[in-house]
C-alpha cells in the first residue's frame, strides 16, 4: 500500500552558537526523512544525539540552521502548524487546573463551541482511562496518569501528526509497556501519523512500523529498519522471535554510537582490533 | 486538630496561664507586667468605647496602602526586570544586599526631608516591603517550567495569552510568598515608624502610654496589635500551604 | 559573567544612587539632606570626634552582647528542636509566627523588665536574632539525610564523634545562613532600641541629630551604618558560599 508523504524533512541541520570563543555546536543533521501518512515512526539513539532537537524542529518549535521541513505540503517556519500535537518528556500538566480543565485547555482557546469542547474532552478522557479523575488535580495523580492527561490534552485537538518526545522516560519499565499499548490504541483509533522519540530499543521495536536509528551527535540516521508488524499489535509481540531480531539489529547499529556518546571512543577502537 | 496542634495549644495556654498566675499573685510586679486578663478587659473597653477607632483606622489604613502599593508596584517591577536580563544581572547584587542592611535607619532622614507627616511612614513602609515582592516575582517567573512555554507554543497562544493563562498561574505560589512577606514587612515597618516617631497611630499610642506609665492601656494596645498581626499572618500562611500542596508534590 | 562586567555594573549602580541622592538634595535643601560629596568629606571629619566614638562604642558593645546571646540561645533552641521531633513540630509555627510580628511593640515590655540601660537594648536585639538562628539551625538538622546517621552507626562512631564529624559538617552551611541573617536582624534590633529610648548609641545619635536639624551628622552616621552592614554581610556571604561548595 503506497502511502502519501505526510511530513518531509530535507537536509535539516541544527547548530548552536556557544558561549565565549568556543566553536558552534553541531547538534543535528543533515537529516533527510519522509514521514508517511498514518505510519508509526520511532527514533532511537543514544543520549545527547539530537533526537529531541529533531522533534522540535519537525514541530516548528525550533528553526533548522539549514534545510527545510514541510508538513502536508506546506513549509514549517518557526511556528507550530495546525494539526500537529506534541507530548513532552517533562510533566507538562498544569497543577492549578483539574484534569478536565487541563485536557480542555488548548481546545477552549481555539474557538470551538463549548458543547463540542465538552464532548471531545469527555471522549478523550474516557479514552485515556481518566473518566473517574476528571475533578482531580495533577498533584493527586501518579506520573503515568499525568502523562495521560497531557496526551488527552493533545488528543482533543484531533492532531493529524502526533509527536512524542520520550513521553515515558520517567516511568518504570512495566508501566512503560502498558503505556505503549495505550499509544498503539491511540494511533489506531485516530489514524494519525505518530513519531515517537525514545532511547529504549525495545520500545521502538515494539511500537513502530519503521525505526530510525540515530547516530551520536551530530545526530544522523544511520539506518531505518522496517519492522513489518501488523497494525493490530500490542505489547505481547515482545514474545515473538522477530522482536528479538529487530532489537538485535538496532543494537548492532547503535552500540558503537552509544559508546561514542559515552565518550569511550578509544575503547571502541580497541575493541575493533 | 492534630495531636501536635493540640500540644501547641496546650503549651501556649500554659504559658499564658503561668503569666496570669505570676501577675495576679505578685510574683511579677504589676508595674512591670499587667495580668493578661486585665489586658484583655482593658482592650475590650477601649474597643467598645470607640476611643481608639481613629488610631486603628489610621494605622491599619497606612498599612493597607503600603502593602497594596508594594505588591502591585513590586510585581510590575519584577515582571519588567525579568524581561530585561541585562538589567537584572546588574541589579542582582543590589537585591541580594538589600535586606542585609538596616533600611529602617533611613526613617529619620525621611522625616528630615518630608517633615513629621504620614509620608515618611508610607515611604519607609514601601521601601521595606517592595523588594521582597520584586524578588519573589523574579523567582516565580524563573520557576515556570520550560516545558510550559513549549506547550504554549504548541497550542499557538499569543504572548499575552501565554503570560496570563500559563506563566501567571504557574508562578502564583511564589508570588503569594512575596505577598506574605510584603504584608509582614509592611506591618513591621509601619508600626516601628509610628512607635519611634509619628504624629498619630497605634504605635504612637503605645509609646505615649509607656511614657505616661499607663501600663493597662499600653498592654491592651500591644495585645491588639499582636492579635491583628498574628491573625493576618496566620491566614496568609494557611492559604500559602493550600496553594503549595496543589502546585507541587504528588507521587512521582 | 566576567568580573569586569560585574564591577562596572556595581559602579553604575553606585553612580545612579549618588545621582538620585544629589537630585533629592537639590529638592529638599541642605538642612534636610546634605549633598553626597559634602557628606563624604564630612565623614572624615566626624569619625575621629569623641561624640562619634562614644556612641559607636556604645552601639558596638550592645550589639556584640546581643549577638552572642542570640547565637548561643538560637543555636541551642534550634539544635534541640531539630533533634527532638515533637518539640520541633510544636515549636516551629510558634517561632515562625513571632518572626513575622512587629516585635517593636514588645520593646516597652523589655524595658519595663530590664530597665533603660544597656540590658534592654541587648535583650531586644537578641530577641530579633534568636529567631532566624533557631529556625535555620532546626531546619539544617532536620535536613541531614538519615543515611548519614545510618552510615555513622555502621562505622561504630561514638555519639560525640557522630556530632563532631558528621552532624556539624552536614548542618554547617544552613546554620551559617541563620547566623548571617541573625547578624542583620540583631543589628536592626539594637538600633531600633537605641532610636526609641536611649541616650547613647548610634541609633539615638541619629534621632537627636534629626531633632536638632544636624542633618550632616545624621546622614553620615546612616551611611556608616549601611556600609558596615553591607560589608559585614558580604564577608559572611562569602564564607557561606565557601561552606556550601564543600557540601
Amino acid at each position: 500500500m503506497a502511502r502519501d508523504v505526510h511530513a518531509r524533512v530535507e537536509g535539516v541541520t541544527r547548530t548552536y552558537a556557544s558561549a565565549g570563543n568556543q566553536p558552534p555546536v553541531h547538534a543535528l543533521g543533515p537529516i533527510d526523512l519522509d514521514l508517511l501518512k498514518g505510519e508509526f515512526f520511532a527514533v532511537v539513539g543514544p543520549s545527547g544525539c539530537g533526537k529531541s532537537t529533531f522533534l522540535e524542529v519537525l514541530a516548528g518549535l525550533q528553526r533548522p540552521s539549514a534545510g527545510a521541513v514541510t508538513f502536508e505540503g506546506k513549509p514549517i517556519l518557526g511556528e507550530v502548524a495546525d494539526g500537529i500535537g506534541v507530548v513532552f518528556q517533562e510533566d507538562a500538566s498544569f497543577p492549578w487546573l483539574t484534569v478536565w480543565d487541563n485536557a480542555a485547555f488548548g481546545l477552549r482557546r481555539s474557538g470551538v463551541a463549548e458543547t463540542e469542547v465538552q464532548r471531545r474532552v469527555d471522549d478523550a478522557l474516557a479514552f485515556m482511562g481518566l473518566k473517574d479523575f476528571t475533578r482531580a488535580y495533577p498533584s493527586q495523580l501518579s506520573g503515568g496518569m499525568r502523562q495521560r492527561v497531557c496526551i488527552a490534552r493533545t488528543l482533543v485537538l484531533q492532531p493529524r501528526l502526533i509527536l512524542l518526545d520520550e513521553p515515558f522516560g520517567a516511568l518504570d519499565a512495566q508501566t512503560r509497556l502498558l503505556m505503549g499499548d495505550e499509544v498503539l490504541r491511540l494511533w489506531r483509533s485516530t489514524g494519525a501519523t505518530v513519531l515517537l522519540i525514545t532511547h529504549a530499543l525495545d520500545e521502538a521495536a515494539m511500537l513502530a512500523d519503521r525505526v530510525g536509528a540515530m547516530s551520536a551527535r551530530p545526530g544522523r540516521f544511520i539506518d531505518v529498519i522496517e519492522t513489518g508488524w501488523p497494525r493490530e499489535r500490542d505489547s505481547s509481540i515482545v514474545a515473538e522471535s522477530a522482536f528479538g531480531e529487530i532489537t538485535g539489529r538496532l543494537w548492532e547499529r547503535l552500540r558503537g554510537e552509544s559508546l561514542k556518546a559515552l565518550g569511550a571512543s578509544r575503547l571502541a577502537a580497541a575493541a575493533a582490533d | 486538630m492534630s495531636r501536635v496542634g493540640l500540644i501547641r495549644l496546650a503549651v501556649i495556654a500554659a504559658l499564658i496561664g503561668a503569666l496570669e498566675f505570676a501577675c495576679q499573685t505578685g510574683l511579677i510586679n504589676r508595674r512591670t507586667i499587667v495580668p493578661p486578663s486585665e489586658m484583655a478587659v482593658t482592650l475590650y473597653k477601649l474597643l467598645a468605647s470607640g476611643a481608639i477607632n481613629a488610631d486603628i483606622a489610621r494605622t491599619l489604613g497606612v498599612i493597607v496602602v503600603v502593602i497594596a502599593f508594594s505588591i502591585v508596584l513590586g510585581f510590575a517591577l519584577g515582571v519588567l526586570i525579568h524581561a530585561l536580563p541585562r538589567i537584572r544581572e546588574a541589579l542582582d547584587p543590589l537585591f541580594a544586599t538589600y535586606y542585609a542592611v538596616p533600611i529602617f535607619i533611613f526613617y529619620p532622614v525621611l522625616i528630615a526631608i518630608f517633615g513629621l507627616t504620614i509620608f515618611p511612614i508610607v515611604v519607609i513602609g514601601v521601601a521595606t516591603a517592595i523588594v521582597a515582592m520584586i524578588i519573589a516575582t523574579l523567582n516565580g517567573l524563573d520557576r515556570v517550567p520550560r516545558v510550559l512555554t513549549k506547550v504554549a507554543r504548541v497550542h499557538r497562544l499569543s504572548r499575552v495569552s501565554t503570560a496570563l493563562t500559563l506563566q501567571l498561574p504557574a508562578a502564583a505560589p511564589y508570588l503569594f510568598t512575596g505577598v506574605k512577606l510584603s504584608v509582614s514587612y509592611g506591618f513591621i515597618a509601619v508600626i516601628a515608624a509610628e512607635f519611634i516617631l509619628s504624629p498619630a497611630g497605634l504605635g504612637r499610642d503605645i509609646a505615649d502610654a509607656y511614657a505616661d506609665f499607663n501600663n493597662r492601656r499600653m498592654y491592651a494596645l500591644i495585645l491588639f496589635l499582636l492579635i491583628v498581626a498574628t491573625i493576618v499572618n496566620a491566614a496568609l500562611h494557611a492559604f500559602d500551604m493550600r496553594w503549595a500542596e496543589r502546585g507541587s508534590g504528588g507521587r512521582p | 559573567m566576567t568580573a569586569t562586567r560585574r564591577a562596572t555594573d556595581a559602579l553604575i549602580i553606585v553612580a545612579v544612587l549618588l545621582a538620585a541622592w544629589q537630585i533629592l538634595h537639590r529638592i529638599a535643601g541642605d538642612t534636610a539632606l546634605p549633598a553626597p560629596i559634602a557628606t563624604l568629606t564630612y565623614l572624615t571629619q566626624m569619625l575621629p570626634t569623641e561624640r562619634f566614638a562614644q556612641n559607636a562604642a556604645a552601639t558596638a558593645e550592645a550589639f556584640s552582647l546581643a549577638l552572642i546571646l542570640a547565637y548561643a540561645l538560637g543555636l541551642a533552641i534550634g539544635a534541640w528542636m531539630g533533634a527532638h521531633r515533637l518539640s520541633g513540630a510544636v515549636g516551629e509555627p510558634i517561632l515562625v509566627a513571632i518572626y513575622s510580628l512587629p516585635k517593636i511593640v514588645l520593646y516597652p515590655v523589655v524595658l519595663l523588665i530590664f530597665g533603660l540601660g544597656i540590658s534592654g537594648k541587648v535583650v531586644f536585639g537578641a530577641l530579633h536574632g534568636i529567631l532566624p538562628v533557631a529556625l535555620l539551625t532546626m531546619g539544617a538538622i532536620r535536613a541531614i539525610p538519615p543515611v548519614y546517621l545510618r552510615s555513622a552507626h555502621t562505622l561504630r562512631l561514638t555519639p560525640w564523634q557522630v556530632i563532631a564529624t558528621v552532624l556539624i559538617p552536614a548542618a554547617l552551611p544552613e546554620v551559617f545562613t541563620g547566623l548571617r541573617i541573625g547578624f542583620t536582624v540583631t543589628l536592626l534590633g539594637v538600633l531600633l532600641g537605641e532610636m526609641f529610648a536611649s541616650r547613647l548609641g548610634l541609633g539615638s545619635m541619629i534621632m537627636s541629630d534629626m531633632q536638632l536639624a544636624q542633618s550632616k551628622d545624621m546622614v553620615t552616621v546612616t551611611i556608616i551604618l549601611f556600609a558596615f552592614a553591607a560589608i559585614a554581610n558580604a564577608i559572611l556571604l562569602w564564607i557561606e558560599h565557601r561552606l556550601h561548595r564543600r557540601v
